[in-house]
């Protein structure tokens, strides 16, 4: 019932310092775990896949012995899809994107296409596995291929790349739009001469990020059917006689650097667990310089851009 | 060039307007057609979406015109390329809850931990050094921390637990786990950002420490937030497909011990798929029914998530 | 020092100056606040009367690049509340704050006013449920939410906050209670309510009210200071600043003519 006293007070006071101060080093300390781990995997991946960092396990197709096995179909493979998955998904998600911060009006159709959009961002990879095997694969009949694997990607990262170019128009003060609708552009020339260039870098980080994203991902492009073994390449692209030699390579079967590392570590002879590391630590420094790129990208940007 | 002409006289006669303002017929149809392209891209979404759906509904059709959904709700045994096959997904999903609970044993207390840090304590430095380590984490693919569950953590953790097998739900979760982390911490430390400082400092002026408002006036306030970032993550668990394929094992096995290897609803769709199944057949189709359960139960959490978010942006 | 038709003094500001960054806040504050008196702080916008107002419970260290000289003392033990030696937490606990915007935590009314209490370490359910019906009846909101302790506090109308807010300062026994703008989110008859119950309060306790409404100032404080880009222009008893000020700036804001 009495007022406290000062000593008291400053008891009480002690003790929640104390608490404050504890919680700070559990913090911290939860922080230096997660960096722990990322510098354990980066770590355990370079030292254990030391012995492999040569030009010949770039250049090596897989074969059956640990020594002599090599990453080639895995990043051919890799860059490939890649690119089928940017030519797709980079039109598609900027004109998505762009139709739905500068054309879209708040009604229903525009809310639909939203929700799918964050809905599919949350749909499990392996989801558009199972869609891409049962659409792609065989109901269009592009098979067991590059294509597929591109498209099937291209699908999966779409909500980044949307994401991303609506940010990025979003960024855009209106008074650039307004300048231009007074002149008498349309809306489209607006959007071209304008709008597409300005959200360019912010664009460009997103379609970076996806990606990204998307050289890593594994389950898709197993389920449709990558084989784990290649020991060829595809036909180099554009080779073939045209009109469709010049696709050939899109139609052809495949593997990329995840589903390499997978078919690696599940191996129990552990001279493969080297080629695995090995190849991990490549899948992780162009996952990283990836995105090192994309950040450096939204710095500059940030710095440049003056409205 | 017909200009403006006006004749007070003649009602009939309208303004005419120049053929320079004269709404240019043939920029109207480009205008048109460019829209309508734009609008085709972003419908591809929804398109996404009615794919997704056509081809696991019908596929899942033709499986259960041959196994009853009964069976395939309460069998306790996966074994659907025996002859005689059985098909229920109770197995499978045993696997997904086991591994989702223990990776979320890991997250949300690390999570949590970090977001309240980062939100309440942590100066601008750390948190800029903080940050790239997160979004780092959060960016390893998913094979890479498959790798690490299964040649790193798992000999780890056989030191402490001598009996545990080589493959094991609880090697695979912990993995998940530390994947999961830099999601609830970023969702979270959102939620608790979006309180008002008005909040605090009305805790602070009656004398709390930093943890006390955080723990009694902040993360209440940010509840609902943190909830749907705890929904959002079990969603992202239960859809994890690669390190569970790498670390856990292969084999369909119904069991709530994490010590033990098991098949996930996602593993399992793996293993088919390595393997050579003609298209069409009820082991193929399994594959369908499968990721349609999955499909169900992520977009349960995710629906919940989503609403829960919505819920708490409306009171901040 | 006091001259003796003066009640005894709770604090006083002494060369007080305030620094955000680089930038000067208030400067050479010097200014007396008498116990169990209500002093007002007027002027217009920005002219720092929040900013001296929130000094003498340290709301400025929460953020960083902030900067006090001078001293505020406090009395009956003469300390400096503004000495870096001096925890701000223990200043808190003495000094009690309402807010412009009511400010409920997420919690139950009961909870909310038990709050500080808790902070101090008191759990007793008989003391807690002693002190908080205590402070209810201090803000005059005991009546209305006696049945309903166990509401959810956000739930109430923004004067019945308000009060609420006032409960929970006084449920500490602050020595010293600070009021930035109270009434400025409310509507006329809740502001009426509470400028009326700080009549009534400063029989237990000190008061400093910030207000930008003149009419407001008149009506409930003993003593006024008039603020203007920092400085203290002009202080003394409320009748006669508002009747005879002396500095000509005070006369301008007071009848209108700026401001």
């Amino acid at each position: 019932m009495q007022p406290l006293t000062t000593e008291q007070i400053r008891a009480v006071i002690a003790r929640g310092k104390l608490r404050d101060n504890l919680f700070k080093a559990l913090g911290i300390f939860c922080l230096a775990f997660a960096l722990l781990v990322i510098v354990a995997l980066i770590a355990d991946m370079a030292i254990k896949g030391s012995e492999r960092f040569t030009l010949d396990f770039f250049m090596n197709f897989a074969s059956r012995r640990a020594t002599q096995a090599g990453i080639l179909s895995a990043w051919v493979g890799s860059l490939l899809v890649m690119l089928v998955t940017a030519l797709a998904a980079v039109p598609l998600g900027v004109a998505a994107g762009l139709y739905l911060e500068e054309y879209a009006k708040r009604n229903w159709l525009t809310h639909i296409i939203e929700v799918n959009i964050s809905n599919l961002a949350a749909v499990p990879s392996i989801v558009y596995g199972l869609l891409a095997l049962g659409i792609f694969v065989y109901q269009f009949g592009f098979g067991q291929s590059i294509l597929s694997a591109g498209l099937t990607l291209a699908l999966l990262i779409l909500p980044i790349i949307i994401v991303s170019t609506r940010e990025a128009i979003r960024a855009i003060p209106a008074m650039i739009r307004e300048g231009s609708m007074a002149v008498g552009a349309t809306r489209w020339q607006t959007c071209r001469y304008h709008i597409i260039p300005y959200a360019m870098p912010g664009i460009l980080t997103g379609v970076i990020i996806g990606l990204a994203r998307a050289i890593g991902e594994t389950a898709p492009i197993i389920t449709i059917g990558a084989l784990t073994f290649i020991a060829f390449l595809p036909p180099a692209p554009f080779t073939g006689e045209p009109p469709a030699g010049l696709f050939d390579w899109v139609f052809a079967p495949f593997t990329v650097m995840p589903i390499q590392i997978f078919n690696w570590t599940s191996r129990p002879d552990p001279a493969f667990e080297v080629n695995a590391a090995a190849a991990g630590f490549v899948l992780m420094a162009m996952v990283l310089s990836m995105n090192a790129v994309a950040i450096y990208l939204r710095y500059k940007m940030r710095k440049n851009i003056k409205w | 060039m017909n200009s403006s002409a006006m004749s007070a006289n003649h009602p009939s006669d309208l303004p005419v307007v120049s053929d320079r303002l004269a709404k240019n017929a043939m920029r109207n149809v480009s205008e048109r057609l460019i829209e309508g392209l734009l609008l085709a891209a972003a419908a591809v979404s929804v398109l996404t979406t009615v794919g997704i759906v056509y081809v696991l509904v019908s596929e899942s059709i033709h499986f259960f015109q041959q196994v009853s959904i009964v069976d395939f709700l309460t069998d306790t045994q996966w074994t659907p390329l025996f002859d005689d096959a059985h098909f229920g997904i109770m197995v499978l999903v045993s696997g997904t809850v086991v591994s989702s609970l223990v990776a979320l044993a890991v997250a949300v207390p690390m999570g949590t931990i970090i977001a309240i840090y980062l939100s309440e304590f942590a100066d601008s430095r750390v948190r800029e050094v903080a940050k790239p380590i997160l979004e780092l984490l959060g960016g390893i693919p998913t094979i890479v921390f498959g790798y690490f569950a299964l040649l790193v953590v798992t000999p780890i953790l056989q030191v402490i637990l001598p009996e545990l097998p080589g493959f094991s739900l609880l090697s695979a979760g912990l993995v998940m786990g530390i994947m999961i982390v830099p999601y609830i911490a970023s969702l979270s430390e959102d939620a608790m950002r979006a309180v008002p400082m008005s909040l605090r400092e009305g805790a602070y002026a009656m004398g709390s420490t930093r943890l006390y408002t955080a723990l009694h006036v902040v993360v209440p306030a940010a509840f609902s937030g943190l909830a749907a970032s705890y929904i959002l993550a079990i969603s992202r668990a239960v859809g994890e497909t690669m390190i569970l394929a790498v670390a856990a094992g292969m084999q369909p096995n119904l069991t709530w011990n994490p010590m033990e290897p098991a098949a996930t609803i996602t593993s399992y769709i793996v293993q088919v798929a390595l393997g050579d199944l003609p298209h069409g057949s009820i082991g193929y189709l399994t594959i369908f029914a499968a990721g349609l359960t999955l499909l169900l139960i992520t977009l349960v959490f995710n629906i919940l998530g989503q609403w829960l978010r919505a819920k708490f942006r409306e009171n901040y | 020092m006091q001259i003796h038709d003066n009640p005894p003094l709770k604090a006083e500001a002494r060369n007080l100056n305030f620094y955000y960054g680089e930038a000067k806040a208030l400067k050479n504050i010097n200014m007396p606040i008498y116990d169990k008196k209500v002093t007002a702080l007027i002027g217009p916008s920005g002219c720092g009367k929040s900013t001296y107002l929130r000094s003498f419970n340290r709301m400025h260290d929460l953020y960083p690049g902030n900067r006090y000289e001078g001293e505020i003392r406090f009395f009956p033990d003469n300390t400096n509340l503004l000495a870096p030696e001096v925890d701000p937490i223990e200043v808190r606990m003495r000094v009690g704050m309402v807010f412009q915007k009511p400010n409920p935590f997420p919690k139950s009314i009961f909870e909310n006013v038990a709050y500080g209490l808790r902070v101090r370490g008191e759990n007793n359910k008989r003391v807690l449920d002693d002190k908080v019906e205590n402070a209810l009846r201090g803000a005059a909101i005991w009546e209305e939410v006696k049945d309903r302790l166990q509401e959810q506090a956000p739930n109430l109308s923004g004067g019945q906050q308000q009060r609420l807010c006032i409960a929970r300062a006084l449920a500490t026994d602050p020595e010293l209670l600070l009021f930035d703008e109270p009434t400025s989110a409310l509507d006329p008859i809740a502001t009426a309510a509470i400028e009326e119950l700080v009549h009534e309060l400063k029989k237990r306790v000190t008061i400093l009210i910030v207000t930008h409404n003149m009419q407001q100032a008149a009506r409930v404080s003993d003593y006024t200071a008039y603020m203007f880009l920092g400085e203290m222009l002009e202080f003394g008893k409320t009748d006669e600043i508002f009747i005879k000020p002396k500095d000509k700036r005070t006369e301008d804001y007071i009848t209108g003519r700026m401001g």
